[in-house]
């Protein structure tokens, strides 16, 4: 069976969810051979054999953290010409699509962004996109050279497939480019104990109807009722009210988790375009003409200050 | 000497209208009315602002696409820049990522660049994935996602607000930058600024002037497929209610009954 790499997201060993996803679909199309790059790279062996990757390619070298994404171009190119796999596959996110791209470029190949579906067809793997701000479904392929993917997380469930994942040192020689963009400072995000955003199962946001800073606490609450991530409008970024990594939106983070509760968030489709893809979609809002409530499953026209505390109350009450 | 800045345009179908498909499956460009995309809008302000910082700066906006991109390098050249490069060929309807990538290029390396500053992505594609290209293809350093950028003595710094880090970053000059809607709100054209836009040049160049053959670029030069196009269907309309002092514990029931809670 053709191999197909994988391209591992982790954080110092720590592997996360959307590349677990990515195992799964890499598993429809062939045998995943994991490419996990800096430090760390080792220990991330474990999580991923257990998710079906055979083999597990590791490079530690410190240049994947000194200089910004052309050391792992270098990897990745070093790494296809190992396997010949049948497809690479990336998450989508900032940095692994640059990486994708310019690997795709230096191999000849096209590539393909923000995919949400992966299925083997007859002339190669069909990636099924979602673009316009989700209200077109399209079905693309790669025709020349050796499918280059990236996948939006949440595209797939995380399974349990017990491989190999034999490690397997990759042997990389840096291009003159590499060293191009240092890195001169990393200040790591701090942690708030709440799942990731584009990883959540549940994610509940807040716009400008939430009027200030000091009244995210509602919005925070309810969230944690439900284990959920804290998201906002740009409005609500630009406010100043939440940190711009809770953005949602084209601009902000692309989140498509199972649930999606908005508080006083209008619905605008730059809005709509990073959340539409949610599978249910849920909010409050004063307006009864406001956009949103024409995605919603369930809306609730009112004033958030009493229905969200009163929906945290209930489901803390039933929660027991 | 003089700093030679050139930034990528992209002009895009509005995205507040209704955006289709053409039969071929390319971007309809023709019911939806274009204009620059917003996001390249903070390309061209951060480029402002840079030639406002060096002794002497010249900044040349490029588009690749149809006629009434003009539009596009108009208001960017309303805003300030000095002048303006359309690249446009009938060859180039369909062009990819890929193909674009080297157009620009060669379109970059024929106007003569020092900064090449681009947005964080298109409103139309949103692969955000061209400065990357072009870097590759160009090779020299990407420094890209900046929400702040600055440039001195030959070297361009900035920082970049990552998924799970802040990073700054360094390279020397010659390098492509790209900027996010975070890096400060673009100015608006003054009156002033539109009218001497409008003597301001702008130079159509075709695949021709870039040494690139046809079958490079287009649909038939791309290196992906879109084999079909469908319009979601709409969500089935939800039930919606009011409040009227019960509407929180309403919605819980909803969730309990979906399983959430
Ligand atoms: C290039 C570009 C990129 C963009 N990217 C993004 C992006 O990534 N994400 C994003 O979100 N936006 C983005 N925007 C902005 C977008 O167009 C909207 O301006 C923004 O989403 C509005 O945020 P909002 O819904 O919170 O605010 P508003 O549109 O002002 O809506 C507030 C809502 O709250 C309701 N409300 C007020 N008070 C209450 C109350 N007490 N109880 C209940 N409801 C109440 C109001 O009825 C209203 O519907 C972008 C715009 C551009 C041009
Ligand atoms: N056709 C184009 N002409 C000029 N610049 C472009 C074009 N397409 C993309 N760009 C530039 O590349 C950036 C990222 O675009 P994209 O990768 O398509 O999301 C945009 O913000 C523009 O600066």
């Amino acid at each position: 069976m053709a191999e197909v790499l994988v391209y591992v997201d982790h954080v110092d060993g720590a592997v996360r969810k959307p590349t677990l996803e990515l195992l799964t679909l890499a598993r429809r199309i062939g045998e995943p051979v994991a490419v996990a790059l800096g430090n760390g790279a080792a220990d991330t062996a474990a999580a991923l054999a257990e998710h079906g990757a055979v083999k597990v390619l590791t490079d530690d070298a410190s240049e994947y953290a000194d200089y910004l994404v052309v050391p792992k171009v270098d990897a990745l190119q070093a790494a296809v010409e190992a396997v010949s796999p049948a497809a690479v596959l990336f998450p989508s996110s900032t940095e692994a699509k640059e990486v994708a791209a310019r690997l795709a470029l230096r191999i000849g190949s096209g590539v393909i962004t923000d995919a949400v579906d992966i299925e083997a067809g007859d002339s190669g793997p069909v990636a099924t996109q979602s673009v316009f701000a989700a209200s077109y479904t399209t079905k693309t392929r790669v025709s020349k050279g050796t499918p280059v993917i990236t996948v939006k997380p949440n595209s797939a469930a995380v399974e349990a497939a017990p491989a190999a994942g034999a490690v397997e040192a990759l042997s990389v020689t840096f291009s003159a480019a590499a060293t191009g963009t240092k890195v001169t400072g990393r200040t790591p995000r701090e942690s708030t104990g709440r799942p990731e955003l584009t990883e959540a199962a549940i994610v509940v946001s807040g716009g400008r109807g939430v009027n200030g800073a000091e009244n995210f606490g509602i919005i925070e609450a309810l969230a944690d009722s439900l284990g959920a991530a804290v998201g906002a409008s740009r409005a609500a970024v630009d406010a100043g009210w939440y940190p711009h990594t809770n953005q949602v939106g084209q601009t902000g983070k692309s989140v498509s988790p199972q649930l999606y509760i908005a508080s006083g968030i209008s619905g605008a489709i730059q809005h709509r375009a990073g959340m539409q893809t949610s599978k249910t979609i849920v909010a409050v809002n004063k307006d009864a003409e406001a956009p949103i409530f024409d995605l919603v499953d369930y809306g609730v026209v009112g004033d958030l200050f009493e229905v969200v505390p009163q929906l945290t109350e209930e489901i803390k009450t039933r929660k027991g | 000497m003089s700093l030679r800045i050139v930034v990528t345009v992209k002009y895009v179908p509005d995205a507040t209208g209704d955006r289709h498909f053409a039969e071929d499956l390319t971007v309809d460009r023709d019911d939806v009315d274009g204009l620059l995309s917003e996001l390249d809008e903070y390309a061209v302000e951060q480029a402002l602002q840079i030639a406002d910082e060096a002794d002497d700066a010249e900044i040349t906006v490029l588009t690749v696409g149809p006629e009434d991109a003009k539009d596009a390098l108009r208001k960017a050249l309303s805003m300030g820049a000095d002048k303006a490069i359309h690249v446009e060929d009938d060859d180039l309807h369909g062009t990819d990522a890929i193909g674009t990538s080297l157009v620009l290029a060669k379109a970059i390396e024929k106007a003569g660049y020092d900064l090449v500053v681009s947005g964080m992505a298109s409103t139309d594609g949103t692969m955000g994935v061209l400065p990357a290209l072009v870097a590759e293809r160009l090779g020299v350093p990407q420094v890209t996602l900046l929400s702040e950028v600055s440039v001195e003595d030959g070297v361009v710094k900035g920082r970049r607000d990552g998924d799970t880090a802040s990073e700054q970053l360094e390279a020397s000059l010659p390098a492509v930058v790209s900027v996010t809607d975070q890096s400060g709100e673009a100015r608006y054209p003054s009156f002033k600024g539109i009218m001497a836009a409008k003597k301001k040049p702008v130079e159509s160049w075709d695949l021709s002037d870039l040494g690139i053959e046809a079958d490079e670029v287009g649909l038939e030069g791309s290196w992906t497929a879109v084999d079909s196009a469908a319009e979601r269907p709409a969500r089935t309309a939800g039930t919606i209610v009011k409040d009227e002092g019960e509407g929180g514990k309403q919605l819980a029931e909803f969730l309990a009954g979906q399983k959430f809670v």
